[in-house]
């Protein structure tokens, strides 16, 4: 197996945990758990092809991976505000009771 | 492929496991800063040292800790009496994630002939990250300043208390 493939298959195993994750559990965090985990199994895959492609000293994986990073972390913020405005509102954070928009 | 691969490999894909399967969502909060590292470990494995450190300061320095404070303010509901931790539709998000990890192995699996072999390491200094940061790259780099700002913002209006009557 060449490294690269290694790499790839264990980007695609957390990615598809983290869905498994999202897709499953009843708490909303957890969900955003899952959401980070299919996030960074992304980066792992943009530096792989980053360090094994023809022209590294080009930077444009790497620089996608930061940026993916950075917009991760806006992300987590954002979700994380949204679970505890929800649960000031509705004392929960159980995804199966969260179903109506208006408060 | 080195042992130091498969071993930071089972490292990380355990904590995501551990992360989605566990009960106590702070376990879970744990077990994700485990794979954070893991992930961390990785980059540094691939030549990547500024996404790795990045990784670290970013993911385990602050997301992690994000995850822990929403999981400690939102206490006391986050075990359900009825049921489990899972919802009930659990088995059709367990076949969709199985399908896709298929479908991604199969693909790569397929392709692996034509990916390329052993490159030389690529030597990267933080200091042509930084070039290239601020020329080739710098309207990315405002506008995910920009984001980073309105994020912020944003996060602390919805999280913030309401005042009473105001509603």
């Amino acid at each position: 197996m060449t490294p690269l493939a290694g790499y790839l298959l264990v980007a695609a195993l957390l990615f598809a945990i983290g869905l498994a994750g999202a897709l499953t559990r009843r708490n909303a965090i957890l969900v955003l758990i899952g959401i980070e985990l299919m996030l960074n199994a992304a980066n792992l895959n943009l530096i792989a092809f980053w360090r094994y492609g023809p022209h590294p000293e080009a930077l444009t994986g790497m620089m996608f991976a930061i940026f993916s990073i950075a917009v991760a972390a806006a992300e987590a913020a954002v979700g994380l505000g949204l679970v505890i405005a929800i649960h000031r509102h509705a004392h929960t954070t159980d995804l199966d009771q969260m179903n109506r928009m208006k408060g | 492929m080195s042992f130091a691969f498969y071993l930071v490999s089972a490292l990380t894909v355990a904590g995501a496991l551990a992360a989605v399967l566990l009960k106590n969502t702070v376990h879970c909060a744990l077990a994700l800063t485990v794979a954070f590292a893991g992930l961390a470990l990785l980059f540094l494995q691939l030549d990547a040292q500024f996404a790795g450190f990045a990784q670290i300061l970013v993911y385990i320095g602050a997301v992690a800790i994000l995850v822990v404070f929403a999981i400690l303010l939102t206490r006391g509901s986050e075990t359900p009496k009825d049921g489990g931790i899972f919802s009930r539709t659990w088995l059709a998000g367990l076949a969709v994630a199985a399908a896709v990890f298929a479908m991604l192995g199969w693909a790569v699996l397929q392709s692996e002939p034509g990916l390329p072999r052993a490159t030389p390491a690529p030597t990267v200094t933080v200091g042509e990250i930084g070039v290239a940061l601020m020329g080739r790259y710098v309207l990315p780099l405002e506008i995910v300043a920009l984001l980073l700002t309105a994020a912020l913002i944003g996060a602390v209006i919805v999280a913030m208390h309401e005042k009473e009557g105001t509603k």
